[in-house]
């Protein structure tokens, strides 16, 4: 037994790096509650993992047909499936990771009545979890681009992590805006499905980007607009690379991170108290 | 030496907030904004600047105390007193409004067992999963493994997800892991009230061991008088978030039970003035005997407006703080009810003694708008009576002493063969 711990409760305490070094040291139950997310969902669903894929592809193939082959979207030059799909992917990690996240702190209630540990915890881990989502669907996009012959260059592949990195960044921070406000003001999980609709068509993820023709650049100001579009260049060579794109998007993130860790460190202490 | 913990004038704030549904709704917030967009600006801004005054609560009021390592300290009061409140703050799960603690060691906190488990995982992965919230490192759960499986007697079923586990395996599981932690200092909320009385001696047993043997500092709540003495050297004694008295464990225990002897008045009168609201003002609140048979509980009030939706009665809780049930003078058919009428009413109601086994009963007075808030709200601060009743043993030949359990009817039993 080490008398080396120190620890001091205090009345407040306003977010220091200390906190990034307190989730470092409870890593492993991040970890755990990683893999409970994850056991617990492939263990409720009949075809358990297989969730995963069949989503995405389920609604890459109504959206082909109704948007791709009925409406004629069109798709900057390369077939509409593998279009819509390369969007959906990263649009799902988005979507799901956020309407997960808000709802995170509710859910655990139980938990963080009982228990310390840095809260940031639940959030994060409710996030990684969708890096193994975005995995196994990811095998779908790997069937197509061998089926429709697409050979992604160095630079593209090199870039996809840094695109999934940006996406795991817009989603801690909206992600954590959220779960904070929930905790709250409980109907805000009732406005959320409605408000992520809305968000999808504001993306480009049916639509390409250069429909908005000289207007574009607003849509820029949406950073998962940036990860997509750069994620069909990247792979599919739709479009060149544009770099610009890239760090407005890196930069509205950032900012997105900074608001939502803030608002998130704000309230955390409390959560006890008005859950 | 340097105390282990030490805790410097500790207070806690809770605002009380009168809301009817519980959460706040963005929406009521916007639409009030929109509606009266006036009123709104004037309350943030007095919020802002801090004229509003708010309702608030002291749970705690200047807390200070300090614990030496290898010491085991008992924490004694009623309910509401701010016992639980002090142990959340110690395991850092809610701030406190002023003051500082500080702890040398690492803390465990068991505030509640299976804390975490997840009812579809197997035994094995809960002990990793509640392990690890607890705050263990995996290499230790899994060097404690086979000792946390032995303890908790489940080896056949380790591998069965726990939703199918009876209640007496779960609660053994979850002991099992919480009693293994190897924290410096471990923070025990009441939680030896659960599971049969065989496993219960097996865990005071157990946590004997860990204070006798492994020198650890352990902080324990509890009304079980019995294992406060059995464990702790010294005692703290909390009254209205103030510690009264802390001391040597025989005396501080003594000092405790005499002073919550004092307090069995059966009889309550409004002399301050306390509990004066809009609607309903609680003047006299005391039982009266009739016979021996027939007790009654006894409100006289003034009623300032009336409204239909007005209840008023008690809750009757047991000796251990046990609710018993809630009592209201519209507990029967419409018809029946007493009318409550503006000015000075007086309304009693018999006590079910016939169910009742010895003991010395709490009784607080309730009263609400049904269904859409309390007016004197249940286990807060509210005028309060004590009823000693020593059960009179029926005709039966063999029931001639106290029976166990909180309810003793008087049930008849008939040969059907």
């Amino acid at each position: 037994m080490s008398n080396t711990h120190t620890t001091v409760i205090k009345p407040k305490k306003i977010f220091s790096f200390s906190d990034l070094k307190e989730v470092w040291e409870y890593r492993e139950l991040l970890y755990f509650f990683t893999w409970r997310d994850l056991k617990v969902r492939y263990k409720q669903t009949a075809i358990g993992a297989l969730w995963a894929i069949f989503q995405p592809f389920i609604t890459m193939v109504v959206f082909s047909v109704f948007f791709g082959g009925l409406l004629k979207i069109p798709s900057d030059g390369v077939p509409y499936p593998i279009f819509v799909y390369t969007g959906l992917l990263f649009w799902q990690f988005f979507s799901t990771a956020l309407s997960d996240t808000s709802n995170v702190l509710i859910t655990n209630q139980a938990i963080i009545t009982k228990v310390y540990f840095p809260r940031l915890l639940l959030p994060l881990s409710s996030i990684m979890t969708k890096f193994i989502d975005f995995g196994i669907a990811a095998l779908i996009l790997v069937g197509m681009m061998f089926y429709y012959n697409y050979t992604p260059n160095l630079i593209g592949l090199l870039l996809i992590p840094l695109l999934l990195l940006i996406t795991f960044m817009i989603s801690v921070g909206v992600g954590l805006f959220l779960a904070s406000v929930n905790v709250k003001y409980r109907d805000v999980r009732y406005a959320l499905p409605f408000f992520i609709q809305i968000l999808m068509f504001v993306t480009p993820v049916i639509y390409p980007a250069s429909i908005a023709g000289k207007y574009s650049w607003i849509l820029a100001l949406n950073p998962m607009m940036g990860v997509i579009q750069s994620a069909r260049a990247a792979l599919l060579g739709t479009t060149v690379l544009n770099w610009n794109l890239i760090a407005i998007s890196l930069f509205a993130t950032f900012i997105l991170m900074i608001l939502g860790v803030y608002t998130f460190k704000k309230t955390e202490r409390y959560f006890a108290d008005i859950i | 030496m340097e105390p282990i913990i030490t805790v410097k004038g500790i207070s806690k704030k809770y605002n009380i907030t009168h809301q009817k549904g519980g959460y706040i709704a963005l929406r009521d917030i916007l639409t009030n904004a929109f509606k009266n967009p006036f009123s709104f600006i004037k309350r943030k801004t007095k919020e802002i600047i801090g004229l509003e005054k708010k309702e608030v609560f002291w749970a705690l009021k200047d807390i200070n105390f300090e614990v030496q390592k290898g010491e085991v300290i008992g924490i004694v009061g009623r309910n509401g007193a701010g016992k639980s409140t002090l142990l959340k703050i110690l395991s850092q799960i809610t701030p406190p409004t002023e003051g500082e603690i500080k702890i040398n060691g690492t803390v465990g906190s068991l505030l509640e067992v299976g804390t975490g488990f997840h009812p579809e995982l197997t035994g094995r992965e809960n002990i990793f999963l509640n392990g690890a919230i607890l705050g263990m490192k995996k290499v230790d759960i899994e060097r404690k493994f086979n000792e946390i499986v032995e303890f908790a007697g489940i080896e056949k079923f380790l591998d069965t997800p726990v939703k199918y586990y009876s209640s007496g395996m779960y609660v053994r599981l979850a002991f099992s892991v919480a009693a293994h932690m190897e924290t410096d200092i471990l923070i025990i909320d009441e939680v030896l009230a659960v599971g049969d009385a065989e496993f219960q001696k097996k865990c005071l047993g157990k946590m004997n061991d860990i204070t006798k043997e492994e020198g650890r500092t352990i902080l324990f709540v509890s009304h079980n008088m019995g294992a406060i003495k059995q464990l702790c050297n010294k005692t703290i004694f909390i009254k209205n978030g103030e510690v009264v008295n802390f001391g040597e464990t025989e005396n501080i225990i003594e000092n405790y039970l005499s002073e919550s002897k004092d307090n069995t008045s059966e009889s309550w009168e409004n002399k301050k003035d306390e509990f004066n609201n809009e609607y309903f003002k609680p003047e006299k609140f005391y039982i009266s005997r009739e016979n021996e048979n027939d007790i009654y509980i006894n409100i006289e009030a003034n009623i300032n407006k009336k409204d239909d939706a007005l209840t008023a009665g008690y809750a009757l809780y047991s000796e251990d703080g046990t609710l018993l049930y809630w009592s209201y003078q519209t507990d029967s058919n419409e018809s029946d009810w007493p009318k409550l009428n503006i000015g000075y009413n007086k309304i009693k109601s018999r006590l079910p003694i016939e169910i009742l086994n010895s003991g010395i009963y709490k009784i607080e007075l309730i009263a609400s708008l049904y269904f859409k808030e309390w007016i004197i709200t249940p286990n807060k601060i509210n005028p309060t009576i004590f009823f000693n009743f020593s059960k009179k043993f029926n005709e039966s030949k063999y029931w001639i002493q106290k029976r166990p359990g909180i309810v003793t009817p008087n049930n008849k039993w008939i040969l059907i063969k």
